[in-house]
């Protein structure tokens, strides 16, 4: 039940990703591709608690949550960067 | 003389729960190496933080965490609904909210308030701080919108942080 | 029992994350794209962090708590990154759907520093 259950949530997961990717490649405007970035970001978390609960190992809540924060930063960097031009003022 | 030694009464408890949770044991040892990290760190980071706020009425504060929590998983489900109906199906404004809230701390709650919950995300705000624009995804009548953001989220929040 | 409510939570949760994601790919302008992501999201990951937490807390090596750190992590960071993903779209003046008031209009050209023209990140 709980591995039926899992194995569905990855397909779902990676449509999610391969959507976001899509969107990545395609966004006509930089905001867009910022956007599709940080989507990513969220995706791959939930990619990897999956993983987690799948091999039955917590070694990959440390990658999810460093994931968190630096998808975080480099969101807030690059939108800083298209508000300003620059990063580092 | 407390306050140079323990500058955020409120940040040493919260970082020594980070810790733990971030360790995800809560053996002595531990608690203890979290209440050290947590009284230095507010130390050596003091010149960073903003002047501290007061926060009047906490048990207000604790309703409206309530209320977002329920009104968080609401937002989803609708906005959920809205984009599986598809892009003929919503009807997206731009409103201004003149705010009543003049403290920083307060504005960022709100704006992340509206961000979190049914359908809006807070888009812009203007340099003098007075009035917020808000996207909303599905917006049929704005003037609802805008009293619904001021009574619902906006009056707890000059409640607790600005009671005059 | 336990495995009918982790079901249950991990499908949530993975339908939530899909539908975030399917609303990036399929609504029309950037402003409404914003809304998937930010919000379908952040309940689908929350809902996997917990069914990840009742998980590992029933494995019988004590109570896991925390996943309730990046969840925390995520709720406050969403909110953020989609207002200055907004702002930096309303800079730039990416196309909207919906009328951008006068307001923003002028306060934006008015700030004195230039837009970077770069063709790509």
């Amino acid at each position: 039940m709980l591995n039926l259950a899992v194995i569905i949530a990855f397909g779902l997961v990676s449509a999610a990703l391969a959507l976001t990717f899509w969107r990545l490649l395609r966004g006509p405007d930089q905001p867009d591709r910022i956007l599709a970035l940080d989507t990513l970001y969220v995706n791959a978390i939930a990619l990897l608690v999956l993983l987690g609960i799948h091999l039955n190992s917590s070694l990959y809540f440390e990658a999810a949550l460093l994931i968190a924060m630096m998808g975080f930063v480099g969101t807030v960097a690059l939108c800083k960067y298209l508000l300003r031009g620059d990063i580092i003022e | 003389m407390t306050i140079r030694l323990l500058p955020h009464p409120i940040l040493t408890p919260l970082l020594t729960l980070i810790w733990l949770l971030l360790v995800n044991s809560a053996a002595p040892g531990q608690i203890l190496l979290g209440l050290l990290l947590g009284w230095l760190i507010p130390l050596f980071t003091l010149r960073f933080w903003p002047d501290r706020v007061p926060i009047h009425q906490p048990l207000t504060l604790l309703r409206f965490l309530f209320l977002l929590i329920y009104d968080i998983l609401v937002a989803n489900v609708i906005v959920a609904f809205r984009i599986l109906l598809g892009p003929k199906h919503v009807q997206p404004a731009f409103v201004v909210v003149p705010l009543d809230l003049r403290s920083d701390l307060g504005i960022s709650l709100l704006a992340n308030t509206i961000c979190l919950t049914p359908g809006t995300v807070s888009a812009w705000l203007s340099p003098d701080r007075r009035t917020l624009v808000v996207h909303g995804l599905d917006v049929r009548d704005p003037e609802a919108l805008v009293t619904t953001i001021k009574r619902r989220y906006e009056t707890p929040l000059l409640k607790v942080f600005e009671p005059c | 029992m336990l495995d009918i409510l982790l079901s249950v939570l991990i499908l949530t949760g993975a339908i939530f994350t899909f539908i975030g994601s399917l609303g990036l790919a399929r609504l029309r302008d950037f402003y409404t794209r914003l809304h998937g992501p930010t919000k379908a999201t952040t309940l689908g990951v929350g809902s996997l962090l917990i069914a990840s937490m009742i998980h590992f807390s029933a494995q019988g090596e004590g109570v896991s708590l925390h996943e309730i750190l990046v969840t925390l992590f995520l709720f406050i960071t969403a909110p953020v990154s989609a207002h200055l993903l907004s702002k930096a779209a309303l800079h730039r003046r990416v196309e909207s759907q919906a009328q951008v008031p006068a307001q923003i209009e002028e306060a934006e050209t008015q700030t004195h520093f230039a837009a970077p023209t770069v063709d790509r990140l």
